[in-house]
């Protein structure tokens, strides 16, 4: 479809025997917020890392804006921003050299660089701490450099793998307005996150992932209606009832193929 | 655009370093640290001073007593004070019992008739007790002190035949001979000449091995270390998921610890000539030109065990495994031709082997680049090998 801005067809990804990814396929649309959601250890950041061409699919294949993952790598990583799980930045370095240094990797000029980053700076209220080394900052200054880190490039599709953990409340808040008004910029974003209310108050669309599988693809409102115990279920309540309730990482070596999972119907399987 | 991007590496990587102040300390005291130990630590002939031992003068004649006096007022090498301190025992098992409670290092004992015996005609015995718990010092001093009683000896032996010359010639009817005392004892001659002027000292031999030793396994455990700390951190999907050129990042590393390592042998060298007056013989550049393809040599060994090893401890770990060895085989300290043989082989395969060779015949002989241009050559052709295998393991490694 024309609209798609990543579609993912059959991807894997095996570890020796172990399929992190086991042939998943997904379409986000462009400009929309995915929420990319699944227990730990089900595949997000394997998923992620191949998408950001860090990692090299076993199989199948993707495309981001028309470019391969595999076969176009430079061209996919002048497209997109990173904000994986651990923060990208050199803690002895102060923001604006680390900045300039991500910036040049990409063959930005160091004005082009400077010019680029003020304005998020300044909408993150970092300016004044610019140039003050990272390792004086909390994790939630450290983040908020960190994202101004990803959007040097100016990318049309923004990864955030877990961006709010472990960030005050008021960081947390700030974070999540900043991503909604660059998806109003039409920044495309894949989100990741273990904070079912952020998922949902964010995600457009949300693909639930687990075992290596997408079991589950849909908006919000349709995934719901899996939930019929309940009124009112919330995107916690899919999770659960999609994911089951039983701890991962003992089940993922008791049982890999999973134990009582729901199952979902045609309609709500990856399109 | 490569070389600029492998220049933004480095830049960024030691900048990074300069602001790591503990770092940087070790970076600095280091290379001090370990030229100050080994020059002063180890033992040699100059380090002999003020050394205990006893002596057992049971003759107590003048002759024994020039001896004694022979032992006492000894000075090596221009040093001011004397090698040894002599205090008196009253006999052989006095000696022995100082020598078990390590109160001097060895001893001599004149037994008493000894001047008699050599007025009479016979040969006398001095005996000297070593310390064979301290191997190297003993050995040190059993040399000095035969050295001692065999030029004394070799003074009597001359007087004797004087004597026996002169009382000869004095016979009516014989010939004057043309026969000399020397050549009677000491018939040959043995001159010795080297290729520089002076004497050089064992720390002369040590200096370029241990600046060799340090520039390597800084830039070895450097590299790897700096390579695994960003793959821990993170930061190392920052750089890979830019669209630079994979061998850009690695050569960057590798640039940055280079210059790191070149500053680090200045220090050595520069502390080798200020403490130590280690004079280098030989063209400077020549000696920063075989501690650059030494460090070539190395690159590719530091990429391979970054590639594999996925944590900075592992890596050091593995590091080490290779540092230790190549130490003792690669004639930092002890030459390579008084090692056993299959010892010898294995130094062949250790490109630091090479280096400090090179160095060494630079440094202490003056060597020109005509000389060392064999060695040079190996290590270029370990460093191609070595970086062959690597980058392609590395870039296979850093992309799964």
């Amino acid at each position: 479809m024309a609209d798609n801005i990543i579609e993912v067809k059959n991807l894997t990804k095996k570890f020796k025997s172990f399929a992190a990814v086991d042939n998943i396929s997904f379409e986000i649309k462009k400009g929309e917020i995915f929420g990319f959601l699944g227990p730990n250890g089900a595949g997000k950041s394997t998923t992620i890392r191949m998408l950001v061409t860090l990692l090299r699919p076993t199989s199948g294949e993707a495309k981001l804006d028309k470019y391969d993952i595999v076969r176009d790598q430079d061209e996919v990583r002048k497209h997109i921003g990173l904000v994986a799980e651990k923060i990208i930045l050199y803690p002895h370095l102060t923001a604006r050299e680390n900045l300039q240094f991500f910036g040049q990797l990409f063959h930005l000029s160091k004005d082009e660089i400077d010019k680029r980053a003020s304005r998020w700076i300044d909408e993150l209220h970092m300016t004044e701490w610019l140039n003050s080394r990272v390792e004086t900052f909390s994790t939630g200054m450290k983040q908020r450099i960190n994202i101004v880190r990803a959007l040097l490039t100016e990318p049309d599709i923004l990864f955030l793998d877990e961006p709010t953990l472990g960030l005050d409340p008021q960081t947390t808040h700030l974070i999540r307005k900043f991503i909604r008004e660059l998806n109003n910029r039409g920044i495309t974003v894949l989100l990741t996150t273990h904070d079912m209310l952020e998922a949902e108050e964010l995600s457009d669309r949300v693909a639930i992932i687990d075992h290596g599988k997408i079991a589950a693809c849909d908006t919000v409102a349709n995934l719901k209606k899996v939930v019929t115990n309940k009124e009112n279920p919330t995107l916690e309540d899919v999770f659960l009832k999609i994911t089951g309730t039983e701890i991962r990482d003992a089940a993922t070596k008791a049982a890999p193929s999973g134990g009582h999972h729901f199952r979902p119907s045609p309609q709500n399987r990856v399109r | 655009m490569v070389f600029k991007d492998l220049w933004q590496i480095a830049k960024k990587d030691l900048l990074e370093f300069t602001r790591d102040r503990l770092r940087l300390v070790t970076f600095f005291i280091m290379p001090m640290f370990m030229m100050i130990m080994v020059g002063f630590i180890f033992p040699n002939q100059n380090s002999l001073k003020n050394t205990l031992i006893g002596v057992a003068n049971q003759d107590g004649t003048p002759l024994s007593t020039q001896l004694v006096s022979a032992v006492s007022n000894l000075k090596l090498n221009g040093s001011t004070s004397p090698a040894f301190k002599v205090s008196d025992y009253s006999d052989i098992s006095a000696v022995k019992d100082a020598i078990k409670g390590q109160k001097i290092s060895g001893g001599l004992v004149i037994p008493a008739g000894f001047s008699q015996t050599i007025a009479a005609g016979d040969q006398a015995t001095v005996t000297i007790v070593e310390d064979q718990s301290s191997p190297q010092i003993s050995q040190m001093v059993d040399q000095i002190l035969a050295n001692i009683v065999s030029g004394f000896s070799g003074q009597i032996g001359l007087q004797k035949v004087n004597q026996i010359l002169v009382s000869q010639a004095a016979v009516p009817g014989t010939k004057p001979t043309s026969i000399s005392a020397e050549s009677i004892l000491a018939p040959i001659q043995a001159k010795i000449e080297g290729i520089i002027a002076g004497n050089p000292s064992y720390f002369e031999f040590v200096a370029p091995g241990i600046m060799a030793m340090i520039v390597m396994t800084a830039v070895l455990t450097g590299l790897a270390a700096s390579i695994s700390r960003e793959k821990e951190q993170g930061t190392l999907d920052g750089i890979l998921i830019s669209p630079i050129n994979r061998l850009a990042i690695i050569l960057g590393k590798a640039l940055s610890q280079s210059i790191r390592g070149l500053v680090q042998g200045a220090i050595v060298l520069f502390l080798a000539s200020l403490l130590f007056g280690v004079t280098i013989h030989g063209n400077i550049l020549l000696v920063g030109l075989i501690l650059l393809l030494g460090i070539f040599s190395f690159v590719g060994l530091g990429i391979l065990v970054s590639a594999i090893a996925t944590e900075q401890e592992t890596a050091t770990q593995l590091l080490f495994m290779f540092q230790f060895p190549m130490l003792f085989l690669s004639g930092v300290f002890f030459p390579i031709a008084l090692m056993p043989n299959f010892m010898q082989d294995i130094s062949k395969v250790i490109p630091l082997t090479y280096a400090i060779t090179a160095l060494r015949q630079v440094m202490v002989l003056g060597a020109g680049l005509g000389s060392v241009s064999m060695d040079l050559s190996i290590l270029i052709g370990f460093g191609i090998i070595t970086l062959g295998i690597s980058v392609p393991v590395f870039k296979r490694v850093i992309t799964k």
